[in-house]
């Protein structure tokens, strides 16, 4: 299927160049990385952009780093970067976890974190862990920097806060000072290039404090605060994990369609939440806790 | 139309894109190497890998404009003179049926075994899941690549 609508591309090498491109072209404009999203929807003519920007050639973007306390994930840090980064598996291991999942490897080396929640597709994998991580959005623009906190971001399906000549320049995550462990599980039909049918993200520390987020069964992602209210203090026991699990019904909301019924998700959601809290609990007592990737559907 | 220009198969290679040519059509059409294969053209089924500056991407996905200056292996390129052990064990394991998947399959394999001399079927499996086959069940596939780990233990 060749894109049929045809657009300029410009590669620009320094950001000042990059922003003005953005506020000059303004919604003409699309922000090109590792474009296995973007790709598409110019083939599937859902974008006619008058100009593709591509960020590659801005080395700034390409970084992992620690910085103040924050980890730091630019724009252009791709999947296989997270995966081969000792940093992101020694110490956000749910973050390793979810980028593992992502597709397969030949999707990972082009797809970048920062693309993946700017498509903002409900069934993003990316997007659980970063809400338990209470990660911050970095904009950039010509009128200067902005941070949004990742609960605000998320708007509707494929719609975010960024502005039309706002780059995202990274993803910011605080460090967590307390000793802490987490799990990212997803349920798919089969390992390889599936979509989440859903997926959830947990964050539990020693003084039993919980972040919870469900994903691909609501608009945008879940945090569900009742249930980390509900289990703050408590150890993950037979009889907490089902009471949390019966409060799932009122936080979510998913839908049925080709991947798996609203009914099905609503079941697994249960399943996996007390499955991911048993696993989680495990890690945080220094357990080798199995990898969730659920098989069903 | 903007002018491109790649290092193909250790060739340098220039052709005339219009910035929505796919890398894909540019290689199959403008550039004349067919094993890259156009299977789904959404990035789910793997026959269009290629090797860009070492790493398998998908070749239907990624802009021809894009990749100004950039190495570019295929099948073309791994097979040189003569086949790889790779491709010599696929023969000897009657790994393939129709053969469409194959060139996707023996690149993303190349980069495994490049990046992993070693690696255990769990791996295998992981590295060629966006590697679609609808003839074999992949069983001979797997066997294929675990008999070369095992030769180059020899």
């Amino acid at each position: 299927m060749p894109v049929t609508h045809d657009f300029e591309y410009r590669r620009p090498q320094t950001l000042d160049e990059m922003l003005g491109l953005l506020s000059d072209y303004q919604d003409g404009a699309v922000i090109l990385a590792g474009g296995t999203d973007l790709a598409l929807e110019l083939k599937e003519d859902l974008r006619r952009p008058d100009l593709v920007i591509d960020i590659k050639g801005l080395a700034e973007f390409k970084r992992i780093e620690v910085i103040d306390g924050t980890l730091q994930i630019g724009a252009l840090v791709t999947f296989s970067d997270l995966l081969a980064s000792e940093l992101i598996k020694s110490q956000f291991y749910p973050l390793w976890e979810s980028a593992a999942s992502v597709a397969s490897v030949g999707i990972r080396n082009r797809a970048t974190m920062v693309g993946n929640i700017c498509s903002a597709v409900p069934c993003m994998d990316s997007a659980p862990v970063l809400m338990c991580y209470d990660a911050q959005i970095a904009l950039t623009s010509k009128a200067g920097e902005k941070i949004v906190p990742i609960a605000e971001w998320f708007i509707a399906p494929r719609k975010t806060l960024r502005k039309a000549d706002e780059l995202v320049a990274g993803i910011r995550i605080p460090i967590i000072a307390i000793e802490h462990a987490g799990v990212f599980v997803k349920l798919g039909r089969y390992k390889g290039e599936d979509l989440a049918q859903a997926n959830l993200a947990i964050l539990m520390s020693a003084d039993l404090e919980y972040r919870i987020c469900f994903g691909s069964v609501a608009p945008v992602p879940v945090r569900a605060v009742p249930i980390e209210e509900f289990l703050r203090g408590k150890k993950p026991e037979v009889n907490v994990l089902d009471q949390a699990a019966a409060m799932v019904e009122t936080l979510i909301s998913p839908i049925t369609d080709v991947r798996a019924s609203r009914e099905y998700r609503m079941h697994i959601c249960k399943v996996m939440l007390k499955r991911g809290l048993a696993v989680t609990h495990e890690r945080l007592a220094g357990k080798n806790a199995e990898h969730l990737f659920i098989l069903g559907g | 139309m903007r002018q491109v220009t790649i290092t193909l198969n250790g060739e340098s290679r220039s052709c005339l894109v219009k910035p929505n040519e796919t890398l894909l059509d540019v290689l199959r059409d403008k550039l004349g190497v067919k094993s890259p294969k156009c299977g789904c053209d959404h990035g789910d089924c793997g026959s269009c890998a290629v090797l860009l500056n070492g790493k398998s991407v998908r070749s239907c996905l990624i802009f021809a404009i894009e990749c100004e200056g950039m190495e570019i292996r295929t099948l073309e390129g791994v097979s040189g003179d003569k086949l790889s052990a790779l491709q010599e064990a696929f023969i000897e394991f009657n790994s393939f049926q129709c053969g469409y998947c194959a060139p996707g399959v023996i690149i993303t394999a190349t980069e495994l075994l490049e990046t992993n001399p070693h690696p255990s079927l769990d791996e295998i499996k992981e590295a060629l899941s966006g590697n679609l086959c609808r003839c074999t069940g992949y069983t001979p596939i797997f066997d294929a690549i675990m008999a070369v780990t095992k030769k180059e233990d020899e």
